[in-house]
């Protein structure tokens, strides 16, 4: 199954030590993300993922590896606490999802909600069929207008943070030269 | 027997918490900070699982109205994680140019080495 497979993913990004193939990995385990979502039914966020994911995401991970070291390092401190922690979390959340309805069941509390007004009335109310698209614009418009706020807000941090670090390597490089 | 219905059907889970503690792990364990992120979005992509997987309905369709079908999936896990698909975008870019900026301060971008620095200045 294609989860199994993504878990594969995951280990070998664990082990690898190359950030180049750390990378690679990535851009991959996205594609297989990507895949599980369409047969999830979630077509829309499948596009996104592999757009964001695998696409912009590659790429800005690639430019960052321009700019720094490639290998990583061998760790010095021992690291069995953090796997101790996991370990421990992971156990504790398995041991709760099993109370929760098993998979793919129409009946489960999550459809009993909202969404199946948002199915019956989108037609209706904003005659857009994609219902994500309406729930996204039109419905959850306040959430979207959020979720660009952060864009912008992340957009004005990476150009501070890179303009500053430009300017400061002019000077420098005015210093050494003097 | 109910064992093994009960394995089945929460497969899905254990693999989401899998990838989840995955990226926990790469988070806290792993010295490197290109690491750290792409440990970070790992444990983003586990959340996308996370809520899709409960909206799916067996023999349901994608969540676009048409009158060949009845039965289709929760749209609103879809819509929450495509919000949380670019906000995550946003996190690991401003992340990477901390990243970058870090290395020009310190020339490294391992954690053990930053200290390192911190305790010798």
């Amino acid at each position: 199954m294609l989860l199994t497979l993504l878990a594969v993913v995951t280990i070998a990004i664990v082990r690898q030590r190359s950030l180049f193939g750390v990378v690679i990995l990535a851009s991959i385990y996205s594609f297989l993300m990507a895949s599980v979502l369409i047969v999830l039914d979630a077509v829309d966020v499948a596009m996104t993922e592999a757009s964001v994911g695998a696409g912009v995401s590659t790429v800005l991970l690639l430019a960052t590896l321009h700019l720094v070291k490639t290998t990583e390092m061998k760790r010095v401190r021992p690291h069995l606490l953090p796997l101790f922690v996991s370990l421990g979390t992971g156990a504790v959340l398995v041991w709760g999802t099993l109370v929760l309805p098993p998979f793919g069941t129409p009946d489960a509390a999550i459809h009993k909600h909202v969404a199946p007004r948002y199915i019956a009335d989108t037609i209706k109310d904003t005659n857009v069929p994609n219902v994500v698209t309406s729930v996204l614009a039109d419905y959850r418009g306040y959430d979207t207008l959020g979720e660009t706020t952060v864009i912008f807000t992340a957009g004005i941090g990476v150009m501070l943070l890179l303009r500053k670090a430009r300017r400061r390597g002019r000077r420098d490089d005015a210093e050494t030269s003097r | 027997m109910p064992t093994l219905a009960i394995v089945t059907d929460h497969y899905h889970y254990a693999i989401t918490i899998f990838l989840m503690m995955a990226g926990l792990y790469i988070v806290v364990a792993r010295g490197n900070m290109v690491k750290k992120l792409v440990g970070l979005s790992i444990f983003q992509t586990s959340v996308y699982l996370l809520y899709v997987e409960p909206g799916k309905i067996i023999g349901g369709t994608a969540p676009i109205i048409d009158p060949s079908f009845t039965v289709y999936s929760n749209p609103l896990p879809h819509v929450l994680m495509l919000t949380a698909i670019v906000v995550g975008m946003a996190t690991l870019a401003l992340g990477l140019a901390l990243v970058v900026r870090i290395n020009e301060a310190y020339g490294t971008i391992e954690e053990d080495e930053i200290f390192e620095r911190d305790r010798e200045t």
